[in-house]
């Protein structure tokens, strides 16, 4: 008598995990991959309008990103600051917290990273060096954040607007640290000095790919992993879905707040020092790929998902690399990737509407 | 009896889901006259006023306006209809001007003249005797000016019934003498005005008649004459037996071994808690034993909730002991009170106690987060979480599909079945309940008190906060009773235990004054 209801309850309880799951699926077709095939409508209208082919620029943009191996290789190593910062998004982002000041972050990392690795790499070995250089990047960002970090944690000032400034002062901070601090004297353009090719982080074996991606690969499923398994991720979730039940069951909120900041900053600052010490070698005044601000709809559209990022990091660089190619040979500005993205989340947002809408008549 | 009245409640029901908030209620509203509502939270004042404001619609009975029935389906309706409300918390637009706030009603295609409107409301002042500046800053007015403007805007509406909805719980003393002044004129220019209070003091004041409700019936009028002749405190009485049930209380029916074990669990003293602006805790002490119901009545917003957070270590206590078997508490955080056995089921399920898009599970551990079994070396052990959740949904009856279903699609009852569930779980020593049964329906409510109860049975020291008297009368061993902070006195639960409560409820009567009456 016993044994039976169990049995029961658990072939009930594995036909709901198969229709859930089917239903999962369904979800994911609607409220992910829809947006992006919208989007790509409505931005192939705005091509034909300014007399562009769509199909012929998306098809460029396919084969330039994917189908010719220097093309995807470029795609794969922009990938590596971009997971970086959407790891310390997804961090900040699921603990309720709006670390928005990523683009000051990631330059005073990629600053700190170019300032110390051509001069030591001539006295340590390069590993040591590589390893340093990473430590100091994430060390400066983190640093960065303190001062946002503990306004919020101690006296609730909103960080949406004090990383937002601290972002600009971080940009200016590094730009003037370029010229005046870190300048290689020997060049006319002001930069500083250049870490040797043979110097910087290793190729994937046989290709031109910086093993950068595999750094970024390894933090973004950390974070996801961190985030969804562990007990220090769910106390950061509590904090963020809802900071009062956080004070209730006893969580050290501020404490966690700082933390939250240090670490999340911190990727965003390995985030530059991967791009220097793996593609660039060094870091140019007034040079700011202003990647943060094109992650952020990137980990909203993967719901601040860690595996999900990787997919959309992947079409975005994708994006990027074929767009830059494009500007050249069809002459659509590389900015139209961004009127990509920016037509992805007005798509999104109208989805996230509606199916929010659909939920609930069919609740009632 | 005076003439047809303005305003009549003939039979009228309000259900909310799982309560009567109204049941065949009554009422007559003359002109001329000052109408007090008197009854405790939850006896059903604020929803007859949310009717007669036209924010809600009765289910059953009628309410007529000068002998003819009306509906009044939205506050709009209602203004029209002559009937303006003035709500405890004021609806001006504290950086404009006062004429500005008057004329904010008006329709968008009507041109604004302040000049005009200025006009008519000093006007109405001086005839009311009254001074306040049409172009003063709104928020600079004191709160009692401030609701003076809301009367005056009501009148300048054309109003002629006025509702005061806990119009004096914001007030100076004075304030209140000048609210009270100014509603005597009101009834002398053959308006009807309806107040709504929880104080004794005021509705013998200021009353021409008074209607006492208590769980959404009235039981009680008083009309002008009885309230003329019949002696103060005979009144007074009355009154009281109303507003808090009959005469000699429930008969009580808990443990008669209660007095076996002695020894506090838990003691108090000199407990100060600054509540920031909304409630603040002062001096308060007390001992709870091991198996006893202390039961802490009061009006809401007396420092219950203050007391509560600062005893489970939520909120910092200014100054004051906190013992848990002997063992100071007060410089310990949550998490190590909880360790100790001390518990809190707070009153507010949904906006702190259960993060409602986790589920089931998680919500039943979420304040053992880290903890083995269920967390080995930081990493989470699914099964064991939810093997741990399939017990407790068992032994607490918590409805749900399962385990991972988001706590928040349960029913009220049932979240706090989950609620009671975590905070009982393992080593409870002392529990702090508060309000442990607001907003549930008569079964959960059932099931609530009889789990607090059989914990209390098996040893667990408890503290139940409620505004519910007869919540307090049932399960308590002793009572104490807040008022503006203060424990203001504690007493056995015993025959006129309702009565001696419901008068320090009241505001009537301090511990030390009954005991010195007694003596």
């Amino acid at each position: 008598m016993m044994v039976e209801p169990a049995q029961s309850s658990g072939a009930g309880s594995l036909g709901l995990v198969t229709s859930a799951a089917g239903r999962a699926a369904v979800r994911i077709g609607l409220t992910a991959v829809a947006p992006v095939v919208l989007a790509l409508v409505l931005s192939g209208a705005v091509l034909s309008q300014m007399g562009t082919d769509p199909l012929e620029y998306y098809g460029y943009v396919v084969q330039r990103a994917f189908m010719t191996p220097s093309g995807f290789q470029a795609t794969v190593t922009r990938m590596a600051p971009l997971l970086l910062l959407g790891a310390g998004l997804i961090l900040a982002f699921r603990a309720g917290l709006w670390n928005l000041g990523l683009d000051g972050q990631f330059m005073l990392g990629a600053t700190a990273a170019a300032a110390l690795a051509p001069p030591l790499a001539q006295v340590w070995p390069i590993p040591l060096v590589l390893a340093a250089s990473m430590v100091a990047a994430m060390a400066a960002a983190a640093l960065w954040s303190l001062l946002p970090a503990l306004l919020k944690a101690y006296h609730g000032v909103n960080e949406i607007i004090t990383t937002l400034m601290m972002s600009f002062l971080g940009l200016s901070v590094s730009n003037a640290l370029v010229k005046l601090a870190f300048l290689d004297p020997t060049t006319t353009v002001p930069q500083t000095r250049t870490l040797a090719v043979a110097d910087r982080l290793p190729p994937l074996s046989g290709t031109t790919v910086s093993s950068g991606v595999l750094i970024g690969l390894v933090a973004i499923v950390a974070v996801h992993l961190v985030m969804t398994r562990t007990s220090f991720g769910l106390r950061l979730r509590v904090v963020g879905a809802n900071p009062r039940a956080a004070i209730h069951v006893g969580l050290r909120v501020p404490l966690l707040t700082v933390m939250v900041f240090a670490a999340s900053a911190a990727l965003v600052g390995l985030a530059g020092a991967v791009e220097i010490l793996g593609v660039h070698g060094n870091v140019r005044a007034d040079w700011n790929p202003a990647f943060g601000l094109a992650v952020i709809p990137l980990v909203f559209l993967a719901r601040l998902n860690g595996l999900a990022t990787i997919v959309y990091v992947l079409f975005f660089s994708a994006l990027q690399i074929g767009a830059e190619s494009a500007a050249r040979r069809l002459g659509v500005p590389h900015y139209f990737s961004l009127v990509l993205v920016a037509n992805l989340l007005i798509v999104l947002a109208l989805v996230e509407h509606l199916s929010q809408r659909w939920r609930l008549d069919t609740r009632s | 009896m005076p003439a047809a009245p303005l305003i009549e409640f003939r039979g009228v029901t309000k259900r909310f889901p799982g309560v009567i908030a109204n049941d065949q209620v009554d009422l007559r509203i003359h002109a001329g006259e000052v109408h007090v509502l008197l009854g405790e939270n939850g006896a059903g004042k604020s929803t007859l006023i949310g009717m007669l404001s036209g924010l809600q619609q009765p289910d059953e009975g009628d309410i007529l306006l000068e002998g003819a029935t009306v509906k009044l389906t939205s506050p709009k309706r209602a203004l029209r209809s002559g009937i303006g409300t003035v709500f405890q918390h004021g609806m001006l637009v504290p950086t404009l001007t006062v004429a500005q706030n008057l004329s904010l009603g008006n329709p968008w295609w009507r041109f604004r003249r302040e000049g005009d409107i200025a006009h008519r409301f000093e006007a109405l002042c001086a005839d009311f005797g009254v001074r306040i500046d049409p172009h003063a800053i709104t928020g600079e007015l004191s709160l009692g000016e401030q609701q003076q403007v809301e009367i005056f805007r009501a009148l300048l509406r054309g109003s002629r019934v006025l509702v005061l909805d806990e119009a004096t719980s914001m007030l100076t003393p004075q304030g209140v003498e000048e609210l009270g002044a100014l509603m005597r004129e009101l009834a002398k220019r053959l308006l009807a005005v309806i107040l709504i209070t929880h104080k004794l003091r005021e509705a013998f004041d200021f009353g021409d008649r008074i209607s006492i409700l208590r769980h959404g019936r009235k039981v009680a009028e008083l009309g002008p004459e009885q309230l003329r002749e019949t002696d103060e405190h005979k009144l007074h009485q009355l009154v009281v037996r109303s507003m808090f049930g009959g005469a000699g209380g429930a008969p009580h029916i808990r443990r008669a071994d209660a007095t076996g074990e002695r020894r506090p669990v838990l003691t108090v003293r000199g407990l100060s808690v600054d509540g920031g602006g909304d409630g603040r805790v002062a001096e308060v002490s007390f001992e709870v034993a091991a198996g006893e119901i202390l039961g802490i009545a009061g009006i809401d917003g007396n420092g219950q909730k203050q007391l509560a957070e600062a005893l489970a270590g939520q909120r910092r206590a200014a100054a004051g002991e906190i013992l848990l078997d002997g063992r100071p508490i007060a410089s310990l955080d949550v998490g190590a009170r909880r360790r100790l056995g001390l518990r809190y089921v707070t009153d507010d399920r949904l906006g702190e106690g259960t993060v409602g898009a986790f589920p089931v599970s998680t919500n039943l551990l979420l304040k053992e987060i880290g903890t083995a079994p269920f967390w080995e070396g930081g990493i989470e052990r699914p099964a064991r979480i939810r093997e741990h959740a399939r017990a407790l949904i068992e032994e607490f009856d918590v409805r749900t599909p399962g385990p991972d279903t988001p706590i928040a699609r349960l029913s009220g009852g049932n979240i706090q079945k989950a609620v009671l569930a975590r905070e009982l779980f393992g080593g409870a020593r002392v529990v702090i309940y508060n309000k442990p049964t607001y907003g549930l329906d008569v079964h959960n409510i059932a099931s609530a008190r009889r789990r607090l109860s059989e914990a209390a049975d098996a040893g667990v020291a408890t503290i139940l906060i409620s505004t519910d008297l007869d919540e307090i009368l049932e399960l308590s061993d002793r009572i104490a009773v807040m008022s503006g902070g203060r424990v203001v006195g504690i007493i056995a639960n015993d025959g006129d235990a309702r009565t001696l409560v419901g008068e320090m409820m009241a505001g009537e009567m301090t511990g030390e004054e009954r005991a010195g009456e007694a003596a």
